[in-house]
């Protein structure tokens, strides 16, 4: 009977110990994220007091200022025209590459696959300066053929960087699924008649949508977040940026300037977006990482 | 129709568009680092000559390097502690426990894990400030007197930088280890309740072995990762200079204009994520034990 007792103390206390460790992890990453967003709409004279007053009013002014003066509206475009086309291209690109690599036996397919998984292992940090020197270089020969360069700071070139970069995991993913479908519904078509590229792309295409949708909505994020490859390769001062480096160069101002409101309207405007897409479908995300990822 | 000579036509038009993109933007940029080492080439002109392993002597007498290089070893060796110990208490608690709101703490703490870099030093800038910042407010509130760290400048810099680095990284092996940890099956965990093992035998004898694979993985994860993430924290937290990681020094090399000395730091760091993965992923093999 004693023991007993002992045992449920001790129960007791591990619990509530769990529970603070949980509610602990929660408050820290929901407080600053939340007071970013209580900070964006505060007037300029709220920062200098104590940070966890509440905002006095709603001065939706500094959502104008960074969409207008800070150039956030047109940030948000440039980075929306680039994830979309970069989407496009990968998908072009990866589904019948994917299902050929998983499908069809060929001279040269194991070489291929090889090439493709030693690629999920090279990362865009490293290669973005001979990226950025090959493309400088190209420009330098376009400007000597016929006097203008259009390779660096191009939003298409970006967009090609960012889909060719995505391709090893892509195909990865994509061929992993399309290789546990079973053969009968290649034989149904060609049977109906059907050549391969309609077999491809009415019959295994629309069979593959969970696996679309997962590629989709991790690039969408890698595309959308992404500012290093963007800052290198748009770097022309007065030409046209992607929303997180548009950030970034807004904070680097603003170090000097002190307009915090503005800020933080431009951090809310940067990561809604996001926020959303992951509250909508959070489930899928979570799942898809260990679809893609690694097995236990 | 489908003929031998279609299905060849078929297959070359769908996988050489996917190999052309990978050999321009990637194989070739690759081998470029590589070539490039062994360069120096003019900021302004396209001209190269060769140097060998001049770029190389340079880059291992350079202090700058050394100390960034430093610099990311002691940020791999924190940010993995951290995080692991973190990531895998939180997985455990999440899939073997019964909690109140178990979706709603996963939701929560994957949410760094979407954000952009660029955002998350907003938010810690936020923290960070010196005059009236969030984590400078908590902590005068606590020792009742005012506190006026400067988060952001020697010495304390390296520290914010990790904290950054973790808060954005638990949930992500988090929500890896649950993966893994849901692969146990229940029965396991029931013929040892009525064996009497507790809760935390149960991690340490169980669960652990069961899902090591799965950690002998991340763990190389931890080290490329962090690698690649302490660059984008570093450029995009903190003021140019303050404290550099090795990829940071590199991207410096490159705005400075000297791209041969660049790409030889690029080289020496790959190097060493390589060789540490390696090491690591022969240090952690053990007999796997099978379900």
């Amino acid at each position: 009977m004693e023991q007993r007792t002992g045992s449920q103390k001790s129960e007791v206390i591990l619990k509530v110990f769990i529970y603070v460790a949980l509610i602990t992890l929660a408050v820290l990453i929901i407080v600053p994220v939340a007071w970013v967003f209580l900070a964006s709409v505060k007037e300029n004279s709220e920062f200098y007091g104590n940070p966890w007053t509440m905002p006095l009013g709603f001065y939706w002014q500094n959502f104008v200022d960074a969409w207008n003066s800070a150039q956030m509206g047109s940030y948000m475009l440039n980075s929306a025209i680039v994830t979309a086309l970069a989407l496009a291209i990968l998908l072009i690109v990866a589904l019948p590459a994917s299902y050929c690599l998983a499908r069809f036996r060929f001279k040269g397919r194991g070489f291929v696959r090889t090439s493709f998984m030693a690629g999920l292992f090279i990362n865009m940090n490293y290669i973005v300066v001979p990226i950025y020197l090959m493309l400088k270089d190209g420009d330098d020969f376009l400007k000597g053929v016929f006097g203008g360069g259009f390779l660096l700071n191009n939003m298409f070139v970006l967009a090609v960087v960012y889909a060719a970069t995505a391709l090893p995991f892509t195909i990865y993913l994509l061929s992993g699924y399309f290789a546990t479908l079973p053969h009968d519904f290649e034989e149904a078509a060609y049977i109906d008649g059907a050549g391969y590229s309609r077999t491809m792309v009415s019959i295994i295409f629309p069979l593959a949508q969970p696996s679309i949708i997962t590629v989709i909505l991790f690039n969408f994020l890698a595309f959308w977040n992404e500012y290093i490859v963007s800052m290198t390769l748009l770097s022309s001062a007065r030409g046209a940026r992607t929303l997180p480096v548009g950030l970034l160069n807004l904070m680097q101002a603003q170090q000097g300037r002190a307009e915090f409101g503005t800020l933080y309207a431009g951090l809310v405007i940067v990561m809604l977006p996001t926020l959303i897409l992951y509250i909508m479908v959070q489930r899928k995300l979570t799942q898809g990482m260990t679809l893609g990822g690694v097995k236990g | 129709m489908r003929t031998a000579k279609g299905r060849k036509r078929f297959i070359l038009l769908c996988v050489a568009p996917a190999v052309i993109l990978f050999v321009i933007f990637m194989i070739i940029p690759t081998l470029n680092v590589f070539r490039i080492s062994l360069f120096e080439r003019g900021a302004y002109s396209p001209t190269e000559t060769f140097v060998g392993f001049d770029n190389f002597n340079t880059l291992f007498k350079d202090e700058k390097f050394i100390v960034s290089m430093q610099n990311t070893i002691l940020m791999i060796v924190m940010v993995t502690i951290f995080t692991f110990f973190f990531a895998l208490m939180f997985a455990a608690i999440l899939s073997r426990e019964k909690i109140k709101g178990q979706n709603f703490f996963r939701i929560i703490f994957y949410i760094p894990n979407i954000l952009s870099v660029v955002v998350i030093a907003g938010i810690f800038s936020a923290i960070y400030r010196p005059d009236n910042g969030m984590l400078n407010s908590v902590l005068s509130m606590l020792s009742g007197q005012q506190i006026q760290v400067l988060w952001k400048d020697q010495p304390m810099v390296i520290v914010s930088i990790i904290m950054a680095m973790v808060w954005q990284a638990i949930g992500y092996y988090m929500v890896m280890y649950m993966a893994s940890m849901a692969a146990v099956p229940e029965s396991i965990y029931e013929s040892a309740g009525m064996d009497g093992a507790g809760r935390f035998r149960q991690f340490f004898q169980m669960t652990l072995p069961l899902i090591w694979t799965n950690i002998r993985t991340t763990l190389t994860f931890f080290i490329i990762s962090t690698i690649n993430m302490a660059f984008l924290f570093v450029r995009a937290m903190v003021a140019k200079g303050m404290s550099d990681v090795g990829l940071s020094f590199m991207y410096n090399q490159k705005d400075a204009g000297l791209f041969g000395y660049s790409m030889a730091a690029g080289v020496i760091i790959f190097l060493f994520s390589f060789l540490l993965s390696a090491a690591v992923n022969r240090v952690t093999r053990r007999e796997v034990l099978e379900m």
